[in-house]
């Protein structure tokens, strides 16, 4: 199935911002960051199709999955 | 003894007095709020004699506490007609710690509003003088001026030409440890100033010595628990020193809560233009700082300083809420256009968060075009700058413009803009600015950071549920953060890291050997809170205006088709404490 991966601060480094990539059925957003390389103790917030989901959620055909650092400002 | 300084506009007298016993344990905003709702009416013109402007470090400035740079201003706002505090960094909060001055009061208004005057404070006192160079100088003028005459090393706080035309966007402004500006920004304060005929006020230190500890091995130690704290919440840590504020663009894009288009979409498409990680790396390329402090003895360093394309100065401190407000809800596409627009804000003194939302609703009347920033930044200069009609009217803000020109969508509460959170769509920022003394501001009760930055805990941004407990206790800790001197992004932190705020109560007992607890701390929180409430009710302002505007309710916002849908009795429980 394909999911669109969004990455954002330091995920970005060496990888990309954003790519539409292949996974089998079944994939956790967990396998993502996984496969990505991605420690999963340096996610501070995960969205698919921007609403708030957590490291074991099983991806859809379609998903847009962004993962961001634990970030703040205001 | 701590003293006070009053400043007395319509006779020209000074007085200095020892701080009352009743205020020892206050600072910052808790004491701006507290001398505001003992002295000044509250149903009197906010431009009138009646006013009067404080201004209080904090209670541990001028001590080696990390990030505690910050010092409050306040008075009854022009622009909200609700009390009013306002802080910012700079230099001049530490300079009063080390003279320990506990708080300038001005008072009155001259009878005559030909002469303007300059206040010169130093460890002798102060002294009034009649003004005449600056007059009519925007704010880096005036700080070249008063270095020239006085010196490099005096703090300044200063107005720009916009507070001396008692313009309600108008802020006040100080000098930063390199010569720039930051600001007190809501509110309209630099028009309170300009309505004393204050065009600025030095601060020398000259003579002080660092401020006495009762225990100064006690801390140290607190000191090293709460610095250590910053640097290891990767927030405070990592985030903010690389990024700075703006890193908040994409994440906001991403959960549809980026009032873009003045509020009429929670996402931007030109987004990834406008980020702080686009920011960083123009910043790097052009040789600027993307690691910059607003104070002395900041850690977490959330500033920089961001070239133009040639590697000179452009602006610093370019905050998140600007690049938001000039880039989403006015929807400029260029970072250099919106740091030019940040650059003449600071310089005409006006409130870089009110400015732009004023302009995403001026463009909505049709007055300048969405996405013109060439013709924003023409009419910062030439409209605002040089109070013509036109000017004026965008300068006195949003609600005014909304008003002039009947448009029905105009982000405030109390009168004042509602920055660059959506409340659609992060609905504990909406019991925030619904309910706060100050009119709407995301920085009295951050509710952003537990709705979306998962620090601090989790609440469903979309959900009403626990929003508004989550509001009343960021409100109440914020009220008394704000009270220490201490810079609000100790926050992210203190939510995560159990040592972090019994650090800062433990400082606070070792400056002045007093035995604090939490629940104190949390206590001087609620009160200051009461009391400005109790201003603002005896001022007029009551519980119907603790409401967002209407379209809030009328109008879904993209991308999550939400509308603003909290029962007006559930918003009035937020005063149940």
């Amino acid at each position: 199935m394909l999911i669109t991966v969004k990455l954002f601060a330091t995920f970005r480094e060496n990888r990309f911002k954003e790519a539409r990539r292949e996974y089998p059925p079944g994939t956790t957003v967990a396998d993502v960051a996984t496969e990505l390389e991605i420690d999963h103790g340096l996610i501070g917030m995960i969205f698919i199709h921007g609403r708030a989901a957590e490291l074991d959620r099983v991806l859809d055909e379609g998903d847009v999955l962004a993962l961001f650092p634990l970030l703040g400002g205001g | 003894m701590p003293k006070v300084i009053r400043i007395n506009m319509t006779d020209l007298s000074v007085r200095i007095d020892e701080a009352p016993e009743a205020w020892a344990g206050l600072g910052g905003r808790a004491l701006t709020s507290t001398v505001v709702a003992a002295e000044v009416p509250p149903t009197c013109h906010p431009l009138g004699p009646n006013n009067k402007l404080v201004f209080a470090p904090g209670l541990l400035s001028g001590t080696a506490a990390g990030n505690a740079g910050r010092m409050s201003a306040g008075a009854k706002s022009p622009l909200t007609g609700t009390i009013k505090e306002s802080n910012a960094g700079g230099t001049c909060g530490r300079m009063l710690g080390r003279l320990d001055i506990k708080a300038i009061i001005i008072e009155g208004q001259p009878a005559s509003t030909e002469t303007w005057y300059q206040i010169r404070i130093s460890s002798e006192g102060a002294v009034i003088e009649p003004e005449a160079e600056t007059v009519g100088m925007n704010n880096f003028a005036v700080l070249d001026s008063v270095a020239r005459r006085y010196g490099e090393d005096k703090g300044v706080i200063t107005i720009g030409s916009a507070g001396e035309n008692l313009m309600l966007i108008s802020n006040i402004s100080t000098r930063d440890p390199e010569g720039k500006l930051r600001s007190f920004g809501r509110g309209g304060l630099g028009a309170v100033m300009g309505s004393k005929r204050v065009k600025f006020i030095t601060i020398d230190q000259e003579g002080t010595r660092p401020v006495p500890l009762v225990d100064s091995a006690a801390f140290k130690a607190a000191n090293m628990v709460f610095t250590k704290a910053l640097k290891d919440h990767p927030v405070s840590g990592q985030g903010l020193p690389t990024y700075g504020t703006a890193v908040l663009v994409n994440i906001l894009h991403e959960i549809g809560g980026l009032p873009t288009r003045n509020f009429t979409s929670g996402q931007c498409e030109h987004h990834d233009m406008i980020s702080g990680e686009h920011m960083y790396d123009t910043i790097v390329a052009r040789g600027g700082e993307p690691t910059h402090g607003c104070s002395l003895g900041c850690v977490i360093q959330c500033s920089q300083v961001y070239n133009d394309k040639d590697g000179k100065y452009l602006t610093s401190g370019f905050e998140y809420e600007t690049i938001w407000a000039y880039g989403a809800d006015c929807l400029i596409d260029n970072l250099d256009l919106i740091a030019e627009c940040d650059n003449v804000m600071d310089d005409l003194g006006v409130d870089s968060i009110e400015t732009p939302v004023m302009f995403g609703v001026a463009m909505e009347a049709g007055i300048l075009k969405f996405g013109d920033g060439t013709e924003v930044l023409r009419m910062l200069r030439e409209e605002i700058g040089k109070a013509t009609p036109l000017g004026r009217i965008l300068g006195a803000g949003t609600a005014m413009v909304g008003k002039t020109y009947g448009v029905a969508r105009v982000p405030v509460v109390k009168g004042q803009a509602i920055p660059a959170y959506d409340p659609r769509s992060v609905k504990g920022i909406g019991v925030t600015y619904a309910t706060t003394t100050q009119g709407a501001d995301h920085t009295a009760g951050y509710a952003v950071a537990t709705n979306v930055l998962n620090v601090g805990g989790k609440v469903d941004p979309l959900s009403n549920e626990g929003q508004v407990e989550l509001s009343r206790n960021l409100q109440i800790a914020t009220a008394a953060i704000d009270s220490t001197g201490l810079c609000l992004f100790i926050a992210f932190p203190a939510l995560d890291i159990a040592e972090c705020l019994p650090a800062t109560v433990d400082m606070l007992n070792a400056r002045f050997g007093t035995k604090l607890t939490m629940d104190d701390v949390v206590g001087l929180g609620k009160t200051v809170l009461k009391l400005e409430h109790e201003f603002n009710l005896a001022a007029g302002i009551g519980p119907e205006q603790d409401r967002l505007p209407e379209f809030f309710e009328l109008e879904a916002i993209a991308p999550h088709n939400v509308k603003w849908d909290m029962e007006q009795k559930e918003l009035e429980t937020f005063w149940n404490f």
